[in-house]
């Protein structure tokens, strides 16, 4: 399955160049603009995706199947870039901060085993070697043939405007297997995930922990909320219908 | 040991729950002497904040001593035996925001920041038992509480100092002074209050120590309005007036107040049409918050003004006269209160006798009677003010 990424024709693409080691790069440099671009879904954001993420436009959407899934994220970092990368290479130290990866291990030189956990107890495992390594600037892997899906990631680090720290932003993508895997990968990569990845990278960067209320006190949960506990206990269930009423009213209101 | 837990739409209880732990590295265990009901939490009271779950423990305005640190916490700012006062609002003191001394705007002291960035775009800091939405900390409401980030929030307080004289620097002399300074009051400028409640009392005196000539206190409590009199404030009952705004503006030869206070928040009480049909957008949940006040600060501020509203808001609200905003060219000041700002200034006006935080209270009560102290003091009976709870007390 790793086959099909390399066998991919960039060919037609003026901006995309041949091999995946070369793609994400782009796709990371021009992701921002891009996004914003084709969230506009009109002539003019076409153009600003041209303009401003040409590469990240053809990079990540020219000849992409159905399943891909191209997530992405940025947080602000009070810290420098150098520090930023550091903890960040260090990637055995990874699942601790990301909440999906059971493990990652160096399995030769470039080369890491990830493990990440799926619902039910299933788990997806690739190997990835190192495209990209240069410190305090720019991370980059991807998968290699034999691995349970077809997965790059890309993480770049700059020193945020007016001097406010680092700009860290990420986008992984992939292209999950037809079948059971499929299922099992789509619940383990979407923006919003690797957004709260960021947020307790944050944490853990700034402030040398991540904040929790995990094992806090409290009086006698009702049986409806400790069921939904039980089912997602990242989420506070009763928070999230009442939220929707909040919502509702204020579609009414516009 | 024993809290005060929300039990849903008013229901509390006093539930004995596991003694709280250290989780994370920066965190201590406070033993409380001493914690308080907010006007504040009259809002969880009535279910019309969302994010609240069965069983959570209430409170964010307590004080005790440290009875446990965890590792992390930097022992030449924050040791056991200590006594301290703990601000309501958690911060990690190291993002962009602390930095800055928008403490209560902190990066990541909130784990449940997303569901906050839904409603409000960016999520403040997390607070104490006040909703999942703000972080879904357990509260103070209670014998012990953990508090996160220890070394950056409680104060620590010099011996000899009674807990009445300074369990108010954990939220409302700080939010009462931070409202009055959002203000801009300049030598000589008159300030309307709305509401009379602590808060507001608080606000009164802040606004006389920052300069203001005149305040002008509205509410319809005949004891709040009187405490408010024994502060130096000019008062409205606004029951016995037709028209609070132009009752203002007879007050003032036409002009208006400098700058307009909205003390009281989502839930104001009023007799005219706009008070039904916000009660009843409320009931159908088209709309969270009612905001009368908000309206008459904004008509009755005078050109140029400035409107500073401590009191708490927290969704969606209606009809706010914006004409009227811009093209009076008002400024609007509003937020949590950045509480480690204040905490220590205000320390020392108490320690130098200009300012004794007791005088606010009305009720000394065990903590098993919150339950009840809770409806006391949102019909505001027996002249309720302020109630403190004794969570040792049998």
């Amino acid at each position: 399955m790793n086959q099909t990424i390399q066998s991919r024709d960039y060919d037609s693409a003026p901006c995309a160049s041949k091999t995946t080691e070369r793609k994400v790069g782009p796709i990371i440099a021009g992701t921002s603009m891009a996004l914003l671009g084709l969230s506009r879904r009109s002539k003019s954001g076409l153009a600003l995706a041209l303009a401003g993420g040409a590469l990240a436009y053809f990079g990540s959407r020219r000849n992409a199947s159905e399943d891909e899934v191209l997530a992405h994220g940025s947080v602000l970092l009070n810290c420098s870039p150098q520090e930023a990368y550091a903890l960040y290479r260090n990637f055995e130290e990874l699942p601790l901060i990301m909440q999906h990866l059971e493990s990652v291990t160096k399995i030769g030189q470039g080369r890491y085993r990830w493990i990440a956990l799926g619902p039910m107890g299933t788990s997806i495992r690739w190997d990835a070697e190192m495209v990209h390594d240069r410190e305090g600037e720019f991370i980059s892997w991807r998968s290699l043939p034999g691995s349970d899906v077809d997965i790059e990631s890309a993480v770049r680090f700059q020193t945020a405007p007016g001097n406010r720290g680092t700009l860290l932003s990420a986008v992984t993508r992939m292209d999950p297997p037809a079948g059971k895997l499929k299922r099992i990968a789509a619940k383990l990569l979407n923006t919003f995930m690797i957004q709260q990845d960021l947020r307790r990278f944050k944490a853990l960067i700034e402030t040398g922990e991540i904040p929790t209320t995990e094992g806090q006190s409290h009086g006698p949960r009702s049986r409806m909320t400790a069921a939904l506990r039980v089912a997602d206990p990242t989420r506070p269930p009763k928070g999230d219908s009442e939220m929707s009423e909040v919502f509702n009213a204020k579609r009414r209101i516009a | 040991m024993k809290a005060v837990c929300w039990m849903g739409t008013n229901k509390m209880s006093v539930e004995n729950v596991p003694d709280p732990q250290i989780l994370n590295r920066r965190d201590a265990i406070v033993r409380i002497t001493s914690t308080c009901i907010c006007g504040s939490d009259l809002h969880l009271y009535n279910g019309l904040i969302p994010t609240m779950e069965q069983g959570d423990i209430m409170g964010h305005e307590f004080m005790g001593e440290i009875v446990e640190t965890g590792a992390g916490v930097d022992k030449e700012k924050l040791k056991v035996g200590d006594r301290v006062v703990v601000p309501f609002t958690i911060a990690c003191g190291r993002c962009f925001f602390c930095e800055q001394k928008l403490w209560s705007c902190c990066d990541n002291s909130n784990p449940n920041y997303w569901i906050a960035e839904k409603m409000m775009g960016y999520s403040p800091s997390g607070l104490f038992g006040y909703t999942h939405m703000l972080g879904g900390y357990a509260g103070g409401q209670a014998q012990y509480a953990r508090v996160p980030y220890a070394d950056v929030g409680p104060l620590k307080l010099p011996e000899g100092i009674p807990d009445d004289k300074v369990v108010f620097l954990s939220d409302i002399f700080p939010t009462g002074y931070f409202g009055a300074l959002n203000c801009d009051i300049k030598a000589g400028d008159t300030v309307a209050i709305w509401g009379c409640g602590p808060v507001a009392q608080f606000a009164i005196r802040s606004a006389f120590m920052l300069g203001a000539e005149r305040v002008i206190a509205i509410d319809r409590f005949p004891y709040r309005l009187q405490m408010a009199q024994e502060g130096g404030a000019e008062t409205i009952n606004y029951e016995e007036v037709d028209d609070v705004v132009q009752t203002l503006k007879d007050m003032t030869a036409n002009i208006g107040p400098d700058s307009c206070m909205d003390a009281v928040g989502m839930e104001a009480h009023d007799d005219g049409f706009m008070y039904k049909l916000d009660r009843a957008k409320q009931a159908l949940k088209v709309e969270s918050d009612r905001p009368i006040v908000l309206r008459q600060c904004i008509q009755a501020c005078r050109k140029g003004g400035t409107v500073s509203v401590p009191g708490v808001y927290s969704g969606f609200a209606d009809k706010i006269p914006m004409g009227a905003f811009m093209n009076k060219a008002l400024t609007m000041k509003t937020g949590q209160t950045h509480m480690m700002r204040f905490m220590q200034p205000l320390l020392d006006r108490i320690q130098k006798d200009e300012i004794d935080p007791s005088f606010v209270i009305s009720h000394r009560v065990p903590i098993d009677l919150a339950p009840e102290m809770y409806k006391t003091f949102r019909d505001k009976k027996d002249n309720c003010t302020k109630v403190v709870l004794d969570p040792w007390a049998n």
